[in-house]
Parts: C-alpha cells; structure tokens; sequence
C-alpha cells in the first residue's frame, strides 16, 4: 500500500478516536456541572479545556468560562482546529483520500458521521441537546469502528488503523489522568486523604470506566485503586496496558508481513515489557504525573517512529 | 436548424403521441407504478448518492464544496439496431483518431496529403514536440476516448466532440445503472438491458495489455490511477476507478523515477508501475518537460517513457486530437485512414480562423453556437438564439478581436428524453457519452455510455456545471 494511504488511514482512526474521547470527557464535565455548584463547574470546565490542550486558544479567543460557552467551542468553535466538528472532518477528508483502501461501509459510515454532525453542530448547541449530540458523537463513532470490524481485510491496512486508535486512546487516557490528578492531588502526601467521590467518578466517566471499576472494587473509590485501573489493567480497553498489548499485536503482526522488523516495534515492545513490569507503587514512588509525562512523550515518538519506518511521509 | 423554428425530436414519444419502440417495455412498466412511490424512490436514491460519497466538486464560487450531480429515474433508451450502428461509427472514429495520432507525431501524410493545413499543429500548445518521432507501447495514443453525440432525428446521430484526453463521467454510467437497479429491481426483469458493469474489469485489461517493454515477464501489470487529489472535480471517479480496477490511487507526490522507472511510495518501499492511467493534464505531468514553474508533477517521467519504462494513458499529446479546430477536419481524417466513408457524421462546423466563414458567423451570430477552440465544459461559448443583444455584442467583439481562436455551429434542435417531475413526464434535451477503451487486442465500446440532460426547460446545456444531470442510459438486448 501506499505510505501516504497509511497515513491517511491511521491519522482517521486517530481523529475519530479523539473526537469520541473528547465527547466523553465533555459528558463527564457535564455530569460535574449539574451536581456541582458555580465554582467548581467553572473549574471543571478549565480543567477539561487542559486536558484537551485547548487552554490557550480558549482564552485567546475570549470567551467566558461558562459551560455553554466552553462546550460549544470544544464542540463547533469557528478557528478551533481541535474541536469535534474539525476532528470529524479531519476524519472525513482522510477517509476520502484513502477512498480506495477502505471498504464502502467503513467510507459511508465515515462519511455519514460527519454529515450527521455538520448538521447538528450548524447551530450552537442549547444545554439541553447537549446530552443527545455527545450520545451521537459516540455512537458514530462505534458505527465507524463496527464497519471496521466487520468488513475489513486483515492487511496492513487495518493495522495502521488499529495502529492509530489506540495510540490515540493511550495519549487520551494517560492525559485525562494526568489533569484529573493534579486537580484531586496537588501533592503526593494526599494520596490515601478523603475523596471527593464525585470527583474520582469523573476520571472514570471520562474514560467509560465507572461501571467496570464499580464492579471489580465493590463500590469502593480509591486513587492507587483508580490509577493503576486505568494504567495497567489489561482488562480494560481504554487503559494504557490495554492499548499497548493491542499495539504491540498490530506492530508484529506488519513485522511479520513485511518481513522486516521496526525501529518503531522495538521501541514499542520496550515500552510495553517496562510497563507490564511496573506495579501501582512504582508509579507512585516515582511521581504519577512524571510517569504520565514520560509516557505520553514516548508515545509521542513511537508516533514519530511509525510514521518513518512506513514512509507515510518523504 | 435552431431549436425555435424546429420541433425537437423525442426519443419516447413519436409526432403521433405513440410511444416509441425502444420505451414501449419500459412505459408499460412505468404507467403501472404510482407517482408518489416514484418520487418517494427518487428521493432516497439522492440520499444514498449523498452517503456514498458520488458527488463533484464544483470550481469557483464554493470552491471546495462538494455537490451531487442530480439524477433523473427516467432511463434514456436506445435499441439494439440502433447501438449496433452506432458503435459501428465509433469504432471506426476511434480508429481513425488514433491513426491520426500516429501519423501527426511520425511522417504527417495527412498534412502532405494536403488534407489538414500544417498550421494548426504550429502553434497549438496540445501538440507535443516531446512525442515526435516515438511510438508508445502497443502503439495506442487514446486508451480511453469519450465521444459526445447528439442526435437530431431518427437516424441522425452527430458527434458533437471527441474527448480524446482524459474523458470523464464513466463513474456516473456505472453507478446510475447500480442506482436504477436497486430502486426497481423487477424493471430489469421486465425490460432485458446489456449490462455496463464489465467496465472496470475491461479497462484493467485493456490497460495492462499495453504494458511497457520494462513490464515484460514480470507477471501481472501494476497499475495505477493518477489524480491532483481530494478537491478536483473529479476525485470520486478517480477513487472509483481506482477501487474497481484493484489499482493503487496515486498522487503526483507518491510518485519518484527510481533506477529508471517511475516509482510510489509504498510502505514497503518504491514500487515500479508498469501502467499509469493519469487523469491530469499534459502540463501537470513532468515538470522538467513541461512546466518548470509547476510544483506537480513527476520529474523525469517523460525520460522514462520514451525509455518504454512506464505506460502513460493516454497518451501525451492527445489533446491535439480533440482540439475543436482539428474537430472540422474530422470527417477528411476518417476517410483518409480509414478508406471509407465516416459512418457518424459530423455537426457542420465554421472555423472562423477562414474569411469567408467568418463573415458568414458574423452575419449570423444570433442564431449560431460559438465555442473557444480550446475551451471545454461549456465555458466561454455564445448560445446566439438564447443570448441577449448585448450578450452577442460583447461576444462579437471577442471574436473580432481574435478569431482563429473560434469555431461556429448551428443551434443543433438536441433530441428530447422526457424527465421525472411532481407534474409527471417532461422532455427535456440530452446527448449521449459512450466510452471507449482501445487496446491492440482490440476495440471496446461499453453498451451505453453517459447521457446528459439539460434540466431546465428549453435549455440545450447540459454540462454538469452548469445545471445538467444526468440518466441511465441502456441499450436493449438482442
């Protein structure tokens, strides 16, 4: 296949697996905002609007730290490259320029999300249809994924689309983590102090964990519990333990097509051995948000590798 | 011969209000279904091309956006006799273009011959001095050749253009015949249709069997369809065609000459291909031939094809075969490489670049069509008899200015196809695309082609830029 068709196929699957990501994590500040009061809203919106890196722009454009305001710029903002609508139609354009190596259902399902969603977002979005839009983003964004699943030769081509959601879902994960943390524990001796429950149910409603943790704690909320759920349990799909196993599977399987072993796969199954060796202490006593940050860099350059080991670029 | 003073000719109904032989199978089908089932399957037909993606994208205006090229239900009809005659007239037409082709770039015995005036190979920017004196491989220059017919009458079938570059709108052949049959599958049933989906499979071949010398031994062609990318108009096609062929669809920035032969990026590394089915312009294609300022285009491909490295369809150069002035000269071409008389004729034609037609043009504005020598799409031509006074005094002034750069024709009466309205069957005018594809294996001519109607009432434009739609097209079976 073409390096510049991986390209486009794996920055598709890495833009609809941001946009669903950004959904969620807009339906959990939304859940926030309801039960809270004024203040902490407002900080939970901020603290969403770090967590997708928009920060900067948001104030730069200077809008009001009100949830309207900031959802519906996240969502549709005009000259907000990151937002859902720009993600979608990222998606879109990729999908089209990789026409051929897609399957039609995976194309008209593509191409169906995004009209759906251009048509929703044509007009800012009332605080009342909020819920309903972000229900759409996800389940569109299932409906691609399905298509996928279902009608797709397993080739190279469905790995660097493999390749490309779930290095998208481990960088979403891991930083979703990282913001939430720093608000709920600005230092390390607060690990083990009273939770704000609320809180806590909001990183894993972020990352449609709340059920699955419920049921294997019995109910009870922890931060080390919570961590190392999201970090290195290989049960959970949006985890970081999850996604690099997946990674690793689509990595050796090109590995083993080409006939070629990669930089990238070696640097790739580094991480992943280190990280199946490291425990919930470990990450502690070396610091959680530096352990995120090394993670998310590393991800970065494994990003990087990929990308020049499959000249998806000259 | 303008559309005011004669009646167009009907394709369904005949003068009598009969329908015709060629529609009776399908009027027998359509008066038994209700109107608001038809508009009903109508409207989700324009969903389904909405979510499948089959839309063009239009220059100007909104640039950028994509539109749908809107789709009539009402099938245009031709019968089997009446296919075969004219498939007949193609065939020697094709022929004849690409005999002209090769004499133009070797020994120029039609010019010796004295039958077509030197001159307008001179200073035409479609001839390519880069292609003198060599052959491409299997000796085919027009690969694909569209051919624009219209027709006037009952047996009066004119071809109005060749598109002997890269001819396009064989996506919308095919899909609307998909489209058709899964709006009313039990229509085919009752109405027996030669099937166009071979298509693709036909083109693959006929590609692959004039692979490059280098290709030899190497097992199957690796072909690929060359676009400009996502925004060109039409980038569907291109993606289409590339998908139904199993051919990889390559932009000029995938491409690189690597050891002699042009190369995509792929992620295993340079692969050669064998055939390039390019839907770019001459211009676009290697920048140290053609246009050095153009950032598009492969450095050094025209090396390596004249090194009979890479098969470029079609050919560079063809567009000196469809150029509207050589268009008048088409009738003394087919006689002259063929032998025989030209089955299809040719709509008479002025070239205002002679005195005596000019002057007859000029006289005559108001009731003529003038068209750019090079100009396509329906740009920059005078529809005299629709346009207003001042309309034709500015396009007068155009002409006068430089006339060499003018054809004329008179406003051809287009037959009519009725159209699906709310208020029921309306004819409005169409012509008819069929597509070629020329091998040295052969000739191949898919049974209908395009067709085209103005969806305005009266209008005879039916460019897709421009307002047109478009129908299925069907030639019955034997």
């Amino acid at each position: 296949m073409l390096g510049r068709s991986a390209w486009g196929i794996y920055w598709m699957a890495r833009y609809l697996e941001r946009a669903e990501n950004t959904a969620r994590l807009l339906d959990a500040g939304f859940r926030m905002a309801l039960t809270r009061g004024n203040t902490v809203a407002s900080e939970e919106w901020r603290s969403v609007l770090v967590t997708l890196g928009l920060d900067a722009a948001f104030a730069d454009q200077g809008g009001e730290y009100t949830g309207p305001a900031i959802t519906n710029w996240i969502l549709r903002g005009t000259g907000n490259y990151g937002s859902v609508l720009s993600m979608m139609e990222a998606a879109r354009t990729n999908a089209r320029m990789v026409r051929t190596a897609i399957t039609r259902e995976v194309w008209e399902a593509t191409n169906e999300s995004w009209m759906l969603l251009k048509d929703m977002l044509a007009r800012p979005v009332k605080e009342s249809d909020l819920g309903q839009v972000l229900d759409v983003i996800r389940r569109q964004a299932t409906a691609v994924r399905g298509a996928m699943e279902g009608t797709m030769l397993r080739n190279d081509i469905y790995n660097f689309a493999r390749i490309g959601t779930h290095l998208e879902r481990a960088d979403n994960t891991a930083r979703i983590l990282d913001v939430k943390y720093h608000v709920l524990l600005p230092s390390v001796a607060w690990v083990g102090s009273r939770l704000d429950n609320a809180q806590w149910e909001m990183v894993l409603r972020s990352v449609a964990g709340e059920r699955a943790f419920r049921w294997l704690n019995a109910g009870a909320l922890d931060p080390k519990g919570i961590a190392e759920f999201v970090i290195l349990d290989g049960r959970f799909p949006r985890s970081l333990a999850y996604c690099y196993a997946k990674l690793t599977s689509s990595m050796k399987w090109l590995c083993h097509d080409y006939a070629q072993e990669t930089a990238a796969f070696l640097m790739q199954r580094a991480a992943t051995e280190k990280l199946a060796q490291t425990t919930i202490a470990d990450v502690f006593e070396f610091g959680l948000h530096e352990f995120l940050g090394e993670f998310l860099a590393n991800n970065r350059l494994l990003g990087d590798a990929i990308a020049a080991d499959y000249r998806f670029t000259e | 011969m303008t559309s005011t003073t004669h009646p167009s000719f009907d394709e369904m109904i005949d003068a009598e209000g009969n329908v015709r032989p060629a529609y009776a199978g399908y009027r027998e089908w359509y008066d038994a279904q209700s109107p608001k089932w038809l508009e009903k399957q109508g409207k989700a037909a324009e969903s389904v091309f909405r979510r499948t993606g089959i839309t063009f994208n239009v220059y100007g205006q909104d640039a950028g956006q994509e539109r749908l090229i809107p789709f009539d239900m009402i099938p245009r009809i031709i019968t089997a006799e009446e296919w075969k005659k004219l498939s007949r007239g193609i065939e020697q037409r094709v022929r004849a273009l690409n005999a002209f082709l090769h004499d133009l770039y070797h020994k120029r015995e039609i010019i010796k011959a004295g039958k077509v005036p030197e001159r307008l190979f001179a200073q035409n920017d479609a001839f390519l001095k880069e292609m003198v004196g060599f052959t491409p491989p299997g000796g085919v220059y027009t690969h694909i050749v569209g051919i624009d017919l219209v027709r006037t009458g009952p047996d009066d079938f004119m071809v109005l253009e060749d598109n002997a570059r890269t001819p396009s709108g064989v996506s919308y052949m095919l899909e609307n015949r998909e489209t058709m049959m899964a709006m009313f599958p039990d229509l085919f049933t009752k109405v027996q249709v030669q099937p166009v989906s071979d298509y693709p499979r036909a083109l693959a071949r006929s590609l692959a069997a004039c692979a490059p010398p280098a290709a030899k031994g190497n097992g199957r062609a690796v072909l690929a369809v060359l676009t400009p990318g996502i925004y060109n108009s039409a980038y569907y096609e291109h993606a289409f065609l590339a998908d139904q062929m199993g051919a990889e669809l390559v932009e000029a920035g995938d491409l690189r000459v690597v050891d002699g032969r042009v190369c995509m990026r792929t992620t295993r590394g340079w692969k050669a291909i064998d055939v390039l089915y390019r839907r770019v312009d001459d211009d676009f294609l290697d920048p140290l031939t053609f246009n050095p300022d153009s950032m598009l285009g492969i450095a050094g491909i025209m090396d390596v094809y004249r090194a009979g490295g890479i098969t470029i369809a079609n050919a560079p150069g063809t567009g000196i075969a469809d150029d509207k002035a050589i268009y008048s000269f088409m009738p003394e071409i087919v006689e002259f490489y063929t032998g025989e008389r030209p089955i299809l004729k040719n709509v008479p034609t002025w070239r205002c670049s002679e005195k005596d037609s000019l002057a007859y043009v000029l006289d005559h504005l108001a009731e003529l069509v003038v068209k750019e020598v090079h100009g396509s799409g329906g740009y920059g031509m005078l529809i005299g008899p629709t346009s207003s006074k001042a309309e034709i005094a500015a396009f007068e002034k155009k002409l006068r200015a430089n006339p060499d750069n003018y054809i004329a024709q008179p406003t051809l009466s287009l037959s009519t196809v009725p159209i699906f309205t709310k208020a029921g069957l309306a004819p409005r005018h169409v012509d008819l695309r069929p597509f070629v594809l020329v091998s040295p294996e052969g000739i191949n001519i898919t049974p209908g082609g395009l067709t085209r109607v103005a969806l305005k009432k009266g209008s005879l434009v039916v460019n897709s830029s421009q307002g047109g739609g478009t129908k299925d097209s069907w030639v019955l079976a034997e």
